[in-house]
């Protein structure tokens, strides 16, 4: 049997390595260390309950599981066989569930990025050669051209999983046609977009994959050096990126005569500091130069100049995972899966009120509310569904209206968002969408390089008008402006940052305008979520004088003799919420 | 460990290395292949189902039957017990009690290798595992 338990940053954070160390002392104590195997894996997706331990085969699921759980694990299920039910997932409606199979977060998902995270321990060369790793390499190298390569790449119709969704092969074509005496495959693994974590589970789940993508790249693009560019804050991806190359090595799948056959090729890091505009291909290889993180203008694109002024190939972490797939299985099995114009998965980070938050990978086409309702499990406390964010600061708002559009780069697009990297943010009735929109450009603002000005300043000026709108200060005419400056700032923008950057107000202005109008002319949030536009107020009918919220009220807000009607001075108001919690006759309301 | 030069290299090592991950790619796709649960509530404890389990998971090995071999817990045939649920890829479940080493060794060289019928099936007027 086999214990696999996660060990991806979000369930280490929460005593993986001790619930592993315990388990193997619990399995010795009944001298079952030979019998069961306890493997450390990378993420199970399923972060919202974890840390995750799986019994296989039976695939027995305990989430929530604590280093104490440990010696019910091995004396019930493992020595006696019974499950511990108290560790099993419970569903939102009905009971315990007892095994993977049977969850609904798991019965939608492909996997093909994230084949191998948490099914292999990502520190094991061995086991991801035992998953048919590093075959795609030594079948590219031993009966394959370059140029057969890249036909498979592009009759895959892989696009990049970085934002974009420009064609991978088209890509490598363009690099390789381009000569020169040194070209460089780069993996972009700056991963900016808040709440974002695709491809740190990528990589720590499954660091060999990335690696032997960039290997096949170098091969079809003529290039034989390959560099990483991680963030910092991303320690454990790091160690294990580490590893792998280290072990990549010692096997001859990195170095030279790659196969016994002329290629050479060699990888290494380069740490970002964790600006989201180093993402930018451009700016990314200026950091990597050692100059200032900034975009420059293109063309030339990086295929033509790119590193060290180098034909460079730059694709993310998730594009290059599935490439080693494609090679294997073919063109026209991962053509098969998805739709027509975006073929294979997407992976995405689901977050927000839904039930399941976690890492999830679906065929392109699965709609919206197969995501949210099936594999989230529905909205939290079963509240109402209001919008979906995708695309993260460069995408959009999407509402009920768009919950059965099969999500795609070109259907996200034409609704108004986009696919963006992955983050997929679901808001409820109580989310205000001027403040959704406000946070967004709040995390623009902060991270515009400030190269150019229709950015750098115009950004600033829709934020403090969409301050403004949230206070309940700006006028109708505001409304108009913030309009025109999202059209000025998305053209004349210099790069993705700034040209995508009004597209958060531009979606909810589109699809939430009666929100704005009534923050503008009602000084009303119909959320209930602008601080600035809550009134509290006492209902007369209610009010019998006890004087309890008066008492309360720590600015002296609230007066009215006793068994009066009180009433509350809205200039004083703080908006505590003091008075609510007091008044015992639900007499408070907050309007 | 030396370098790896040949795809051939590659493919032995992978063989090699395929019973590490073989148990987890079963488990995954277990619908493919034969799967088995053994009766394990205590009262298959006390009657010796862990020998059986034993007994199965290295029997089945040896004689290169892929299969998935789970311990379960009451099974609701606690008079027969030892008691083993066979499902065979796209049949039905088949439980068989009373099994002993003998009796299982029978299962696996007739029931599930060469798809003959074997004494002991018990009628299925109980419940079946998944079914709880
Ligand atoms: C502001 C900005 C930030 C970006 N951040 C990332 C990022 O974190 N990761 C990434 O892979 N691509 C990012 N991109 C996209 C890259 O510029 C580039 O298109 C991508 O790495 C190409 O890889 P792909 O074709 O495989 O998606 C960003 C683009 C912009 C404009
Ligand atoms: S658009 Fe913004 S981030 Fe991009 S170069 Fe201009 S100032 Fe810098």
């Amino acid at each position: 049997m086999h214990l696999l338990v996660c060990g991806g940053t979000g369930c280490r954070a929460s005593a993986s390595d001790s619930i592993t160390e315990s388990l193997k002392e619990r399995l010795q104590e009944h001298n079952l260390q030979d019998e069961v195997q306890v493997v450390m894996t990378g993420c199970f997706g399923f972060c919202e309950k974890g840390p995750i331990v799986k019994v296989l085969p039976d695939n027995t699921f305990y989430t929530e599981v604590s280093p104490e759980d440990t010696r019910e694990i091995v004396e019930e299920h493992l020595v006696k066989g019974r499950q511990v039910d108290r560790l099993l997932y419970q569903a939102p409606e009905g009971g315990r569930v007892k095994d993977s199979k049977h969850m609904d977060f798991y019965k939608k998902q492909i996997r093909i990025a994230l084949r191998n995270c948490g099914f292999i321990d990502p520190e094991s060369i061995d086991e991801y050669i035992a998953r048919d790793g590093y075959f795609a390499l030594g079948t590219a190298l031993n009966e394959m051209e370059p140029r057969q390569v890249i036909d498979q790449i592009k009759e895959s119709g892989l696009r990049g999983r970085g934002g974009g969704g420009f064609p991978a092969g088209l890509k490598w074509e363009f690099a390789s046609k381009n000569e020169a005496d040194q070209k460089y495959v780069v993996c972009n693994a700056d991963e900016g977009d808040p709440g974002a974590f695709m491809d740190r589970s990528i990589l720590e789940g499954d660091p060999h994959a990335v690696l032997e993508a960039m290997a096949i790249c170098g091969y079809a693009t003529g290039a034989d050096k390959g560099l990483i560019y991680i963030r910092a804050e991303y320690p454990l991806a790091i160690k294990r990126l580490k590893i792998a190359i280290e072990q990549a090595r010692e096997y001859g799948m990195l170095g030279e005569s790659i196969f016994d056959s002329p290629f050479n090729f060699d990888i290494q890091l380069r740490y970002g500091a964790g600006a989201f505009v180093c993402g930018e291909e451009t700016a990314l290889i200026h950091s990597m130069e050692g100059e200032r993180g900034e975009p420059t203008f293109k063309p030339p694109f990086p295929a033509e100049s790119g590193y060290l002024g180098k034909p460079t190939n730059v694709n993310n972490v998730e594009t290059y995972a599935n490439v080693p797939v494609i090679i294997n299985k073919g063109a026209d099995w991962f053509s098969q899966i998805g739709t027509e114009k975006s073929t294979g998965t997407k992976v995405f980070a689901l977050a927000g009120k839904v039930n399941n938050v976690g890492l999830i990978e679906v065929p392109m086409g699965t709609t919206l509310r197969e995501v949210i309702f099936e594999i989230g499990g529905g909205i939290k406390g079963g509240k109402k569904f209001k919008a979906v964010q995708t695309g993260g600061p460069s995408g959009g708002c999407l509402t009920e209206e768009h919950l059965d559009t099969p999500i795609d780069f070109d259907n996200l697009l034409a609704v108004g968002s986009m696919m963006g990297s992955g983050g997929m943010i679901v808001l409820d009735e109580d989310d205000c969408m001027v403040s959704v929109a406000k946070f967004f450009l709040e995390f623009t603002v902060e991270e515009s390089c400030g190269k150019c000005a229709p950015c750098r300043v115009g950004n600033k000026r829709m934020y403090e008008l969409l301050e403004r709108i949230t206070q309940g200060k700006a006028e109708k005419k505001d409304l108009q402006r913030l309009n025109n400056m999202c059209h000025v700032i998305a053209d004349t923008s210099l790069c993705g940052l700034g040209q995508t950057a009004p597209s958060p107000v531009l979606s909810t202005m589109k699809n939430f305008w009666n929100e704005y109008v009534a923050h503008v002319e009602d000084q009303r949030c119909p959320a209930g979520s602008c601080k600035d536009l809550m009134r509290y107020e006492i209902i007369p009918e209610n009010c019998v004088g006890c004087t309890a919220c008066a008492r309360k009220c720590p600015v002296g807000a609230i007066t009215g003799e006793r068994k009066q009607v009180h009433e509350i001075d809205q200039d004083k108001c703080i908006k505590c919420g003091a008075c609510l919690e007091a008044c015992k006759f639900d007499a408070v309301t907050i309007k | 460990m030396g370098k790896i030069k040949s795809l051939e290299d590659l493919k032995k090592k992978k063989q090699d290395l395929q019973k590490k991950v073989d148990l987890r790619e079963r488990a995954d796709q277990a619908e493919a292949y034969v799967q088995i649960k053994v009766g394990m509530a205590t009262s298959g404890i006390a009657s010796g189902a862990k020998e059986i389990y034993d007994f199965l998971v290295e029997n089945l090995d040896k004689r290169n039957v892929e299969a998935v071999v789970t311990q379960a817990g009451d099974m609701g045939y606690s008079f027969a017990e030892p008691t083993i649920e066979v499902t065979k890829p796209g049949e039905e479940p088949v439980v068989f009690g009373y099994v002993t080493k003998e009796k299982a060794d029978e299962i696996i060289e007739k029931y599930i290798k060469r798809g003959e019928l074997v004494d002991g099936i018990l009628p299925q007027n109980y419940r079946t595992i998944d079914e709880e």
